[in-house]
């Protein structure tokens, strides 16, 4: 076995931290996030409050649990939306090269991406009301083109290759040659860019919470408790300085994983480095 | 004059070549021949200083006294294009897509100072006419030209500043027989004129007998033989060197064919291509295919030549019942042949291609490999995995190969189990589509009396398609040739071969080159 890149090491690391918290805030916190206690507002790191609390009095490390819960829940689904919609389209874009599908898919895809993010997301909210679960919609949806351009520009060469001939010789169709040759071959490039698309969700998922469209409250998020700190700034760094971290240091190690992944998962980069 | 002596090579450890010598006077031709990995390319690759990491060679390789392996990275940078040029196989990649050739040329007189932008376009203006190309415009760009074009540019580059040494790698291998033939002449000819002495590094030892003045035969990183070309190939001294020239004119025993009923018919097919997009519209429509009518007889074995876009693969394709035709009719077995054709009938009808590393899903085991056209009869029989076993063993490998990757094979033995994976639905036809022309020589001779072997076995009928006319020579019972669409020609091989009627056939065997034994 070959060693695996540092980046990847460092940002399994990371990301599994807040992983971890993620997933225990399901079963266990220390304080309750929705509980007030204004008696015991703004104190300090305590080993009651290891973080402190905020102007309400709730436990800020609790917070920062469900908080990431909340958006490595909005990534995830996000990507997930894109991959089984994008994913499909792309192959069969492929498949359908040159003919009539493939030009709707790729104009569809240049449809959406013309359409600047945020202002959709405020359409969708607007719309249907804020809410974490818009927020993953809006995301989804364009998360969808760019798997779309991924996996087509990625099964286009395999198409190419005899042993897709020999398999259409012994009378395979188009849905399974896709499904048996091209996926398979096309599955490294597509965890990277998953693992680029879900580190690119949790900084959109905390500016959606920010200007208030994502997660509402009383489900806390790390976008709100940001804009929440916004006034405090200067008497209390700390309620602003303690979710900015988290968002910084959850997106470097998903981008140092992503980055590791790609040296260890792309055949061409592979090559160049071999 | 270029002398190498005792080069020896190890990357990383692993010794690549061993105590490999030789010499090249000016105006002289040294054939490099041998199989891949033998270390020719490496040989060449340490004349040039341009080894991969982790390389050390020892010995020496003098160029007019001053040794090549001790050179410094800033001197052989001076040498490189000056002194020695090189040429090599493929030349579209050789080339810069968004470069036009006249700069290319012109770029390596301006890289040693040679001349100054003016005079450089002038120089590479005359180097380009010089090679054949006084009809190009140095504002052409490498993918409006043709293979043998850029052939002629990449060697324009390589010679624009006369150097004393040129290494060719291979340089017609990715060309027609009538482009290397022109190709082969050129390089005769720059040497002749220039006096430079050139190192052509083959696989082919007919392109070395017309050209070569001196052979070094490699295997195995040694120099197992060398001496003038003649001598060495009609009395060859090293037992390798006689298997390689046995190999190489390798004749399979075959069976005479016995019936004279058609298994698969073509009849005035025609197959056309949208033309190109011209901005809404489209252009003219390509007629790839323009009105073929065939035969394939049971246990016959037919012929296909032409050069490249000449329409060979179009025909296959259609012929396959994998695309649709525009006009004619396909038959096999009495019935149409189409891509919506019965699966029993597909079955009838399979193919193995020419590249033994894109053939396979590399995630597969060859078990599922091999049992893939059973996808035809819906479900794989219950004893699948028996069946498998037995075809492995008819191709010469074992039932152990099953449960192994693509990877873990050499290219013989993909090509083993593409037939294996070929003959799974006991076919009437099998079409070999350039099957052997990827193959080293000796594992090219062991493929063809397999097949041979396969078609008495089995009652196959083949159509043969190469561009290699030799090996079609001795393999095939009659042979079509085809040019631009159109079968210009068609008979009995011996017939074809020795009294072409069609001007195109004549040119084609004239060019092809010949290993020529007589022996004394």
């Amino acid at each position: 076995m070959r060693r695996l890149p540092l980046s990847l090491i460092v940002g399994a690391v990371l990301s599994s931290i807040f992983l971890i918290a993620a997933g225990l805030s399901l079963l266990w916190t220390p304080h309750d996030v929705t509980a007030l206690d204004i008696s015991a507002r703004f104190q300090p790191p305590s080993p009651e409050y290891l973080l402190g609390t905020d102007q309400f009095g709730r436990d800020i490390l609790s917070m920062l649990m469900v908080g990431a819960r909340t958006s490595i829940a909005v990534a995830l689904v996000a990507v997930a939306i894109g991959m089984a919609l994008g994913v499909p389209l792309g192959l069969a874009a492929a498949a359908r090269r040159g003919q009539l599908l493939d030009e709707i898919v790729g104009r569809g895809n240049d449809i959406v991406f013309a359409f600047p993010f945020l202002v959709t997301a405020i359409l969708i909210s607007a719309v249907f009301g804020p809410s974490a679960t818009n927020a993953i919609i809006a995301f989804g949806i364009f998360n969808v083109p760019v798997f779309a351009r991924v996996t087509r520009s990625a099964a286009l060469p395999i198409w190419t290759l005899d042993y897709i001939l020999a398999a259409r010789t012994a009378g395979k169709g188009q849905v399974r040659i896709s499904l048996e040759h091209i996926l398979p071959n096309i599955l490294n490039v597509l965890i990277v860019q998953a693992s680029i698309q879900f580190s690119l969700g949790i900084p959109v998922e905390a500016a959606l919470s920010f200007v208030g469209l994502g997660a509402q409250p009383p489900l806390p998020s790390w976008g709100r408790m940001l804009a929440d700190a916004q006034t405090m700034i200067y008497t209390n760094p700390r309620l602003a300085l303690l979710p900015g971290l988290a968002i910084v240091t959850m997106v470097l190690g998903l981008n140092l994983m992503g980055d590791g992944l790609r040296d260890v998962l792309d055949p061409r980069l592979r090559r160049l480095r071999a | 004059m270029i002398g190498v002596e005792g080069l020896s090579l190890a990357i990383h450890g692993t010794p690549i070549l061993r105590k490999v010598s030789f010499g090249i006077a000016p105006g002289e031709i040294l054939g490099l021949v041998g199989e891949s990995g033998s270390g020719k390319s490496m040989t060449a690759l340490a004349l040039m200083g341009l080894l991969p990491p982790g390389a050390v060679p020892e010995g020496v390789a003098a160029l007019d006294g001053e040794n090549l392996l001790a050179a410094t990275e800033a001197r052989l940078c001076a040498l490189r294009g000056n002194e020695i040029g090189m040429i090599f196989q493929e030349p579209m990649t050789a080339l810069n897509p968004v470069r036009t050739i006249g700069d290319q040329v012109a770029e390596t007189l301006r890289v040693h100072g040679a001349a100054g932008k003016a005079e450089a376009r002038r120089i590479a203006r005359e180097t380009l006419d010089r090679v054949g190309l006084s009809k190009i415009g140095m504002d052409r760009y490498p993918h409006e030209l043709s293979g043998g074009q850029r052939q002629r540019v990449c060697i324009a580059a390589a010679v624009a500043l006369h150097p004393r040494l040129l290494i060719a790698d291979e340089p017609t291998t990715a060309l027609d027989v009538t482009t290397q033939a022109q190709i082969l002449d050129l390089l005769k000819g720059l040497v002749a004129e220039q006096g430079m002495a050139l190192m052509l590094i083959t696989h082919d030892l007919a392109v070395v007998s017309g050209m070569a003045d001196r052979v070094a035969v490699m295997r195995a990183g040694e120099v197992v033989e060398r001496g003038e070309t003649n001598a060495v190939l009609r009395r060859p001294s090293h037992a390798y060197t006689a298997k390689l020239i046995e190999a190489s004119g390798h004749q399979p025993d075959r069976d005479a064919l016995a019936e004279r009923a058609a298994v698969l018919s073509a009849e005035a097919v025609v197959r056309t291509y949208p033309g190109a997009r011209q901005g809404l519209t489209r252009g003219p429509e390509v007629r790839a295919v323009d009105g073929v009518s065939l035969t394939l007889h049971r246990g016959e074995s037919l012929g296909l030549v032409g050069e490249s876009g000449c329409g060979k693969s179009t025909l296959t394709r259609a012929l396959l019942g994998l695309e649709p035709v525009q006009a004619g009719r396909i038959t096999l077995n009495g019935g149409p042949v189409g891509p919506d054709m019965p699966t029993d009938r597909r079955a009838a009808i399979q193919v193995v291609f020419q590249d033994p590393f894109g053939s396979f899903n590399p995630r597969w085991r060859v078990a599922r490999l091999v049992a893939e056209p059973f996808h035809l009869f819906g479900a794989r029989p219950a004893d699948w995995r028996e069946q498998v076993a037995g075809m492995l063993e008819a191709v010469g490998l074992s039932r152990s190969d099953m449960e192994k990757f693509p990877h873990e094979f050499s290219g013989g033995q993909r090509q083993r189990i593409a037939i294996a994976r070929a003959l799974i639905t006991r076919p009437d036809v099998l079409v070999l589509d350039e099957a052997v022309s990827a193959l080293d020589v000796s594992i090219r001779a062991q493929i063809l009396d397999l097949l041979a072997d396969l078609q008495g076995r089995f009652g196959l009928s083949y159509l043969f398609i190469s561009h290699d006319l030799s090996v079609v020579r001795s393999v095939t019972d009659r042979v079509m040739v085809m040019q631009a669409g159109k079968i210009v020609e068609e008979g009995e091989t011996e017939r074809v071969f020795t009294a072409p009627a069609h001007a195109y056939t004549r040119s084609l065997i004239a060019a092809a080159p010949r290993l020529e034994l007589i022996s004394a």
